[in-house]
Parts: structure tokens; C-alpha cells; sequence
């Protein structure tokens, strides 16, 4: 069947669609995120990085994405921004920080540029 | 037989429940939010539903992408909060209502909505921040209705058309007026409005647009059916396809319609927040 019969081809600059083409390549790092509603894997995350990473079967790229803190990156290798919201959490960061480590700004900027759009 | 007093949307941003849990109501930050629900506390109190039918999207609490229900009902008989991830207080059980739960499934079913139904599910945000917004102190509050609650897909695409939302809305409704007990309900519509939390675009929100879908839920929902799925992530962000939970809910209250308070500010966290009262035709 031709692709262009379905509602899912449009480039929106900027946008990931989380499509099933995504969800496919992000799915272990997806899992690891959503068992991050379990305090128990959040503390065994943080006393060991790469262990838990290996145990829920990262790819390389996904890996390093991680060390480097880059959720652009996350995304490009399929992370889902609900999912990574619990990775950041244990990090402690807002969705402002998120958004701000994003687009290039600090957390008051991209508040000021969240305020503008008013 | 049952009747649906109305429909309530709201945003349901996880901040909103920090803030009630903090008290920050009269914050100069959080003050033009805060002010748009004494008006929907006013309506509640004067007609005090018995159940109430939450329409929202789990984020990543209940569901995850192993397996990922399009429209999942709940049908138990409590529906507890849980950890999310970051810290949002966990809250007594709400109390549900199995017995209109399993009416409005096989009601649907018949109608050829396929439902995943869901005798234990977890709710998340999306759930439980507007049940705080609109009955303050929930679930301990003396009028908490007993809940029915609808996850629909906006996590992963493909997600469900605009026309496919307002359809189940219109059967959901259809549903409800047929369940047999003189009860009252309210449609809650939760999430939106317009706000992107991933990618270089994060930030993104759309007051041209959100103003556009909320005339138009009001009087004309069938024109907002045209919108193409990627057109609602292009122009109401990412995140923004939440407003699927308002057309859900805006089909399950018939054609007429009384707008009683509306309510919308830019921004609450990342998101433009919206709320609307719609009361059904007596």
C-alpha cells in the first residue's frame, strides 16, 4: 500500500512524530524509562549507570546519549518525551530545564520564552 | 435512566498538582489559572453529579508500549495514584463505579467501539489533577462523584482521528443516558491545550489555534473533525493532540449546549492552559 495514504508524512521542523517506526528503534530505552516508576530502579540506576543500561539492552547510541545528558539525541534514537520526563526526574530537572536544554537555553530564557507567546 | 448534567475540560499539568499540594493558589504565578475553577466549584456544588466520567491521557503510568489500548475504560472498583517518577504526592483511592463502567462497555462494544476494558489500572496525572481542580481536597471531599475512567492514546501514532474522538464521545453519551438509575454524571475532557514538550520545537504554543478550538467546541465541533491528526501536532504542538480528550468529551453532551465559564492562560508550565464549563440542555 502507498505510504501517502496515510496521515503520518509531513515534516514538522523541529517535531518527531512518535510513530511506530520510533517506537521500534526506542523500545529499550523506552522500557528502562517507564520502570523508572519504581523508586527501586531509580536508585539502582544511579549507583550504576552502565550496568542498568546493560541490562535492559541499550543500543550503543542510546547509551551515549545518556552519559552526554543530550535528549535531543535521546529522541533521535526513539525516546519518547513521556518516558524521558521520569529519566529527568531523577536528575531533578523540570520540563523548563528539558525544553531549555532542547532549544539551546537556560531555564529563565526559555521561560521568558514560554511568557511571550501570551 | 441517567443524565449528563455537562462537560468540564481542563489542562492537567503535573506542576498543577505541586502547586495545589504547596497551596501556591493565590501565587501571582499561579493566580490567573487558579481563578478560573471557583466558578466550575459553584456549578458542582449547586448540582452535585454522582459519577463522574474522567476522560484523559495516561502518560506513561497505567500503559506502556508493550501493549497500547487506543480507548481503554476502567471497570474497578477503586483507582489508585502512583509513582510517576518525580515526586507527585500519592493520594487515597478514588472510588469507582464497576457497575455503570461495564454498562458503558457493553453499550460501546455494540456500537463497534473496541474497548480494552481495565478491572485494575493505575491513574496517573491526567486523572487525578483535575479531579483536585474541580473537587477540592480530592478524593476526601464530601461530593466526590464515583469515577469512570477513559485513557485514549496520545502517546505513540497512530492516534485516533479527530472525528473517530468525537464519535466515541457521541456513543459514550449515548451510553450514559441509557444506564438504568436516576443518577446525574458530568464529562470531564482533560489535557491540552496547545503545548510541546520534545524536540527543537519544545516550547511551541499556539493561542491563534487554542482560540479557534475552543469557539468551535463550543458551537461547532463537527468542524473541528476536518483537522487532519498531523495538522493538530503541527499547530497544537506535539503534546497538544490531548485536545482529542475534549472532542471525547464534547460528543457525549448532544448538540446544545450552554457555555457556562471558560477560562485560558499562557503559560502554566509549558502548556497553554484551558478551562471550559459546557452545561447539556436540561
Amino acid at each position: 500500500m502507498a505510504q501517502h495514504s496515510h496521515d503520518y508524512h509531513i515534516d514538522i521542523p523541529g517535531t518527531t512524530v512518535f510513530d511506530g517506526r520510533m517506537a521500534m528503534k526506542g523500545y529499550a530505552l523506552n522500557k528502562m524509562c517507564y520502570d523508572f516508576n519504581r523508586a527501586e530502579n531509580r536508585e539502582a540506576f544511579k549507583a550504576d549507570p552502565e550496568a542498568w543500561m546493560e541490562k535492559y539492552g541499550l543500543r550503543e547510541e542510546q547509551r551515549q546519549a545518556i552519559r552526554d545528558n543530550d535528549i535531543l539525541a535521546m529522541i533521535e534514537e526513539g525516546g519518547n518525551i513521556y518516558y524521558l520526563a521520569k529519566l529527568a526526574g531523577i536528575f531533578k530537572l523540570s520540563v523548563q530545564d528539558v525544553g531549555g536544554m532542547q532549544t539551546g537555553r537556560t531555564r529563565e530564557e526559555f521561560q521568558a520564552f514560554l511568557a511571550s507567546q501570551a | 435512566m441517567a443524565q449528563i448534567l455537562g462537560g468540564i475540560t481542563t489542562s492537567h499539568i503535573p506542576a498543577v498538582g505541586n502547586a495545589i499540594d504547596k497551596g501556591l493558589q493565590d501565587d501571582p504565578y499561579w493566580k490567573p489559572f487558579f481563578d478560573g475553577y471557583p466558578k466550575v466549584h459553584a456549578w458542582i456544588r449547586e448540582h452535585k453529579p454522582d459519577y463522574v466520567v474522567n476522560i484523559y491521557n495516561d502518560h506513561g503510568l497505567g500503559f506502556f508500549l508493550d501493549r497500547m489500548p487506543t480507548f481503554a475504560i476502567g471497570a474497578a472498583h477503586e483507582y489508585r495514584n502512583e509513582d510517576e517518577g518525580w515526586g507527585l504526592p500519592s493520594l487515597p483511592p478514588f472510588p469507582g463505579a464497576p457497575e455503570l463502567s461495564w454498562h458503558i462497555i457493553e453499550s460501546m462494544v455494540e456500537d463497534e467501539f473496541d474497548i480494552t476494558s481495565c478491572q485494575e489500572l493505575a491513574v496517573d496525572h491526567g486523572f487525578v489533577v483535575p479531579m483536585q481542580l474541580f473537587w477540592p481536597g480530592a478524593p476526601n471531599n464530601p461530593d466526590m462523584p464515583r469515577a469512570v475512567p477513559i485513557s485514549a492514546n496520545t502517546v505513540q501514532h497512530p492516534i485516533p482521528t479527530l472525528k473517530r474522538a468525537l464519535d466515541f464521545g457521541k456513543a459514550l453519551g449515548k451510553a450514559l443516558r441509557s444506564f438504568p438509575e436516576e443518577a446525574k454524571v458530568v464529562v470531564l475532557g482533560t489535557g491540552g491545550l496547545s503545548h510541546q514538550l520534545d524536540g527543537q520545537r519544545a516550547g511551541f504554543i499556539n493561542k491563534e489555534f487554542d482560540q479557534y478550538c475552543l469557539e468551535n467546541i463550543v458551537s461547532d465541533p463537527e468542524a473541528l473533525t476536518k483537522i487532519s491528526r498531523m495538522e493538530l501536532v503541527e499547530k497544537a504542538g506535539a503534546q497538544g493532540t490531548e485536545f482529542l480528550m475534549w472532542m471525547m468529551m464534547r460528543g457525549a453532551l448532544g448538540d446544545e449546549v450552554t457555555e457556562i465559564t471558560r477560562n485560558y492562560h499562557i503559560p502554566i508550565s509549558n502548556t497553554a492552559a484551558g478551562t471550559l464549563l459546557l452545561e447539556c440542555a436540561a
